[in-house]
């Protein structure tokens, strides 16, 4: 009891000295967002969380416009575009990206965009949304979700190297591939469609092959990469993974080939789009970002800061990509209409044949 | 009269944040499964719950969650008496460290696990990756902590003397366990029962990482029907049974907890070194060593390797913002963000938690008061077991007008945190506050002490360990917290979980072993913090 009495003083105080300097109260600015004369002074981006945007470039964005820039990164792209939906008519903020062709179809049905026509750079316009006659969403980037082998791997075992989707269901190729679940991972997602887009409706007879071939699958990117293909982070087995189209630039070995490569036959593209949001405080701030991502330097950006392609055709790509990182000239394709109308029956379809 | 409105108005502040930060978000993710285009549409809900896939899943989350928890205790309870009950050397620092797995952010537990188990590992040969036993595994990884300290914290203040009694009249040492030492803990390991199962039924990582997306879990659906496939009224029913089972849990846990005289007792006798009878606890101890520091030891491993070789490249890099801009912050920036919002957390779940923990331990004088402190109570622990992605969902949508405009505060963070802390905080305190002596009180009120003057005077001394120990707790939670988080939104302050999730999830070798790196210094940094709380509360009457 005395013990604690002497002590009360000297830990009170130190408890409220440890407490105002290390709280993030009073860490905000108080900033409404406007000035007197309810001017918006700032633009408000609402993303997912891979969003990077390198600092120079934020502060080349906020000079140039005038604005300061707010950015509000959480969740993937499904969670992003579902909230956007339901926060609709009161929205997060401005100006969205992230959006992908695969939910896309979703948040137009929804009215969540604003028309935007922005001037898309040389050779963007292929990447447009089939369907978005308003032009309601802008591409910026775009990867394609490929699956990966590891050659040095089918070089030591004196094998070739699988090289289409038919392969992976070949004996030859037994318990070697693993890929991450379409349920919760967005490239997983993709790869469900690559197969929808090549086999139709037979898709569930291909991927009970698959399966019946010993194919692994995972929760995530991460999980499939780094911990069970050979390549990864990890010591993993399976020399055959699904990755992206740019992944081969980082595994670069000594001698200054890639130990990996993408197979092209099997892609399917996913573009991501900025849109003005619909009820935007600041719309004018909202179309300066989305001009600002279509910019030859944050163009250049992307392949660094967010591990995409730029859909400007003009921009330089980093060393590394422009000589191992081959995109698919013709990648495997579904119209997002048909997606957003059939994402529920083919998901449930597909976990009833993967979790037999 | 007076002390029915003193005991209301401290209650009020809690009431009435849970009110806005729990109550409000979910009942308004709930209403949005119940209303389809402006009509109540009950039916459709109901159909949900028929569905045999919702079957299926609600039975996978209650098994699951009850294997899990009967592992933790089958390891948990033995590892407390050696911890708690025994003398040895590095006792406290083996305490420490057994809490670590209870903040590492899942992304990472499930990728260290799986190097072990998965194909290639080390034990691949078990053919675990991918089962059930796996998931089983780490459910217990993670909460084999919780009760170590809920029943440890308990074991230590437990009068050796009826035991001693026992066996002087001729009772083996099972037997001893059985008749005596077990009745008395039975309100301490009910309590951490009831914790852990919430904990294991609201898991999400580990279902999914550990379980080859061949299981699902309650949790798990409600996160895909939210976010990807946009099924509010699955949601909605799913949430719905999340929360009758916690209502369910609760009235049974609660009965099972009552014991007839809650009055501590307590003794600070020194512990005795470890004796050839204690055979069974060193084991359970070891196995449970082996299932923290397995898992650990390969992350360790894993983050000095660089480049090839051994290196502390990957610490270097933590400085940095990624080998390609991977990173908006440096590692280090995130660590001091996550430090600070975990000191925000601290003081809001303790400042709410003490004032939870004197309503509902102060001793009722009618059946109705003590009816209400129990709703009170169970009131308190909901937050445990409602999914994250409905509270997140559900601060967008019903926080965005004024006067409660607070969707994009930077403080919506913390609170969520401190909401998910706060049952561990009141099951900490309310027991050491109720095993206070009531005449104690009476006897200050009738020298002349004001209620102020009592509560400084007879409660906080007793309350003062504890309030350590809880404030150890909640920091923990805080720093490794990641659903509700990720799930917020953030201004460029990302915590540390985040950044580690975000550095796994990028190609490139670098990426990955700053991840590994990360989370080294993360469980580190939780490591000292525990220390530090354990030298700081020495006879601990801290009990959940």
């Amino acid at each position: 009891m005395r013990h604690f009495r002497a002590a009360t003083p000297a830990l009170l105080a130190t408890g409220a000295l440890v407490l105002t300097a290390c709280s993030t109260v009073g860490g905000g600015d108080g900033d409404s967002g406007t000035t007197k004369d309810g001017e918006p002074t700032r633009v408000v981006l609402v993303t997912h969380e891979s969003f990077v945007l390198p600092e120079d470039l934020q502060a080349e964005f906020e000079q140039q416009s005038g604005y300061e820039l707010v950015v509000r990164a959480s969740g993937d792209a499904g969670a992003l575009t579902n909230k956007l939906v339901l926060t609709k008519g009161d929205p997060l903020g401005d100006v969205t990206f992230g959006i992908d062709n695969t939910f896309a179809s979703r948040a137009l049905d929804e009215g969540v965009l604003a028309p935007y026509d922005a001037t898309l750079p040389e050779g963007a316009e292929q990447y447009r949304l089939p369907g978005d006659d308003d032009h309601a969403l802008t591409p910026v980037d775009n990867a394609s979700v490929c699956v990966n082998v590891d050659d040095t791997w089918f070089a030591a075992h004196d094998q070739e190297p699988p090289s289409s989707l038919d392969d992976l269901a070949d004996p030859a190729y037994r318990d070697l591939f693993v890929a991450p679940g379409a349920a919760t991972s967005s490239p997983g997602m993709a790869f469900l469609l690559a197969t929808i887009a090549e086999y139709g409706d037979d898709w569930p007879d291909y991927w009970e092959r698959l399966m019946a071939n010993g194919a692994k699958l995972t929760e995530g990117w991460s999980d499939a990469y780094q911990v069970d293909f050979t390549q990864g982070g990890g010591q993993g087995k399976r020399p055959v993974v699904l990755s992206y189209d740019s992944s081969p630039a980082f595994t670069i070995a000594d001698d200054g080939t890639s130990t990996t490569s993408a197979l092209l036959d099997t892609c399917f593209r996913q573009v991501e789009y900025a849109g003005v949001l619909e009820g935007a405080e600041n719309p004018d701030g909202a179309e300066a970002l989305v001009d600002f991502l279509l910019t030859p330097e944050v163009q250049a950006a992307l392949p660094e800061s967010m591990y995409v392609f730029p859909v400007d055709a003009g921009v330089e790509l980093p060393e590394e990509w422009a000589q191992f990182a081959r995109q698919p000239a013709d990648p495997l394709e579904v119209d997002p209409a048909e997606i957003a109308a059939n994402r529920d029956d083919w998901l449930r379809e597909w976990s009833d044949i993967t979790s037999r | 009269m007076r002390r029915t409105l003193t005991l209301v108005g401290l209650a009020a502040v809690p009431l009435a944040v849970l009110g806005v930060f729990f109550v409000l978000p979910v009942a308004g993710m709930i209403s949005e499964g119940f209303y389809v285009d402006g009509q109540l549409d009950v039916g459709a809900v109901v159909e949900v719950l028929t569905r045999p896939r919702t079957v299926r899943v609600v039975w996978f989350t209650v098994w699951s969650a009850l294997a899990g928890t009967a592992l933790s205790l089958l390891l948990g309870v033995p590892a407390a008496h050696l911890l708690h009950r025994r003398r040895f050397p590095g006792r406290s620092a083996l305490r420490a460290a057994l809490l670590v797995p209870f903040v590492l952010p899942t992304v990472v537990v499930g990728v260290a696990f799986r190097e072990l188990i998965g194909e290639a590992g080390p034990l691949g040969f078990l053919g675990f990756d991918g089962s059930a036993a796996a998931i089983v595994a780490g459910l217990a990884f993670f909460n084999v902590a919780v009760v170590i300290r809920a029943v440890g914290a308990a074991w230590e203040s437990l009068d050796p003397r009826p035991a001693e009694a026992a066996a002087a009249l001729g009772a083996g040492p099972a037997h001893v366990f059985r008749t005596v030492t077990l009745p008395a803990l039975r309100p301490a390991i009910v309590s951490a029962a009831s914790v852990v199962f919430l904990f294991c039924a609201t898991a999400f990582g580990v279902v999914l990482t550990l379980g080859g997306l061949r299981y699902s879990s309650v949790e798990t659906e409600i996160y895909l029907l939210t976010t990807n496939l946009l099924d509010l009224q699955a949601a909605a029913a799913l949430s719905i049974v999340q929360l009758l089972a916690i209502v369910a849990l609760l009235a049974i846990t609660s009965r099972l907890r009552a014991v007839a005289d809650p009055t501590l007792a307590r003794t600070t006798a020194r512990p005795p070194r470890i004796g050839r009878g204690d055979w069974p606890s060193v084991a359970a101890t070891a196995l449970v060593l082996l299932l923290v520091g397995l898992p650990v030891t390969a992350l360790v491993v894993g983050s000095l390797h660089a480049g090839g070789g051994w290196s502390l490249d990957n610490y270097r890099a933590l400085t940095t913002e990624g080998s390609r801009q991977a990173l908006l912050v440096p590692a280090t920036t995130a660590l001091v963000t996550s430090l600070r919002t975990a000191v925000d957390a601290t003081w809001m779940s303790l400042t709410l938690g003490v004032l939870v923990a004197v309503v509902v331990s102060r001793r009722s004088h009618s059946r109705t008061e003590r009816r209400a402190r129990g709703l009170l109570d169970g009131l308190f622990m909901l937050p445990l077991g409602v999914s994250a992605v409905t509270l997140g969902f559900g601060f967008l949508i019903t926080l965005d007008e004024p006067p409660l405009d607070l969707r994009d505060n930077p403080l919506l963070v913390p609170i969520a945190q401190a909401l998910v802390a706060l049952p561990l905080v009141v099951r900490t305190l309310a027991p050491a506050l109720g095993g206070i002596d009531d005449r104690q009180r009476q006897a200050a009120a009738s020298l002349g002490a004001g209620p102020v003057r009592t509560f400084a005077t007879v409660d906080l001394p007793v309350l003062w360990k504890p309030l350590l120990a809880a404030a150890g707790f909640a920091f923990a939670v805080s720093l490794g917290e990641f659903g509700a988080t990720s799930f917020l939104a953030r201004e460029e302050n990302p915590t540390l979980p985040i950044v580690i999730f975000h550095l796994i999830g990028h190609p490139g070798a670098m990426n990955y072993g700053m991840a590994l790196a990360a989370s080294v210094v993360l469980a580190a940094t939780t490591a000292v913090v525990m220390l530090a709380v354990e030298r700081l509360r020495v006879p601990s009457l801290g009990a959940l």
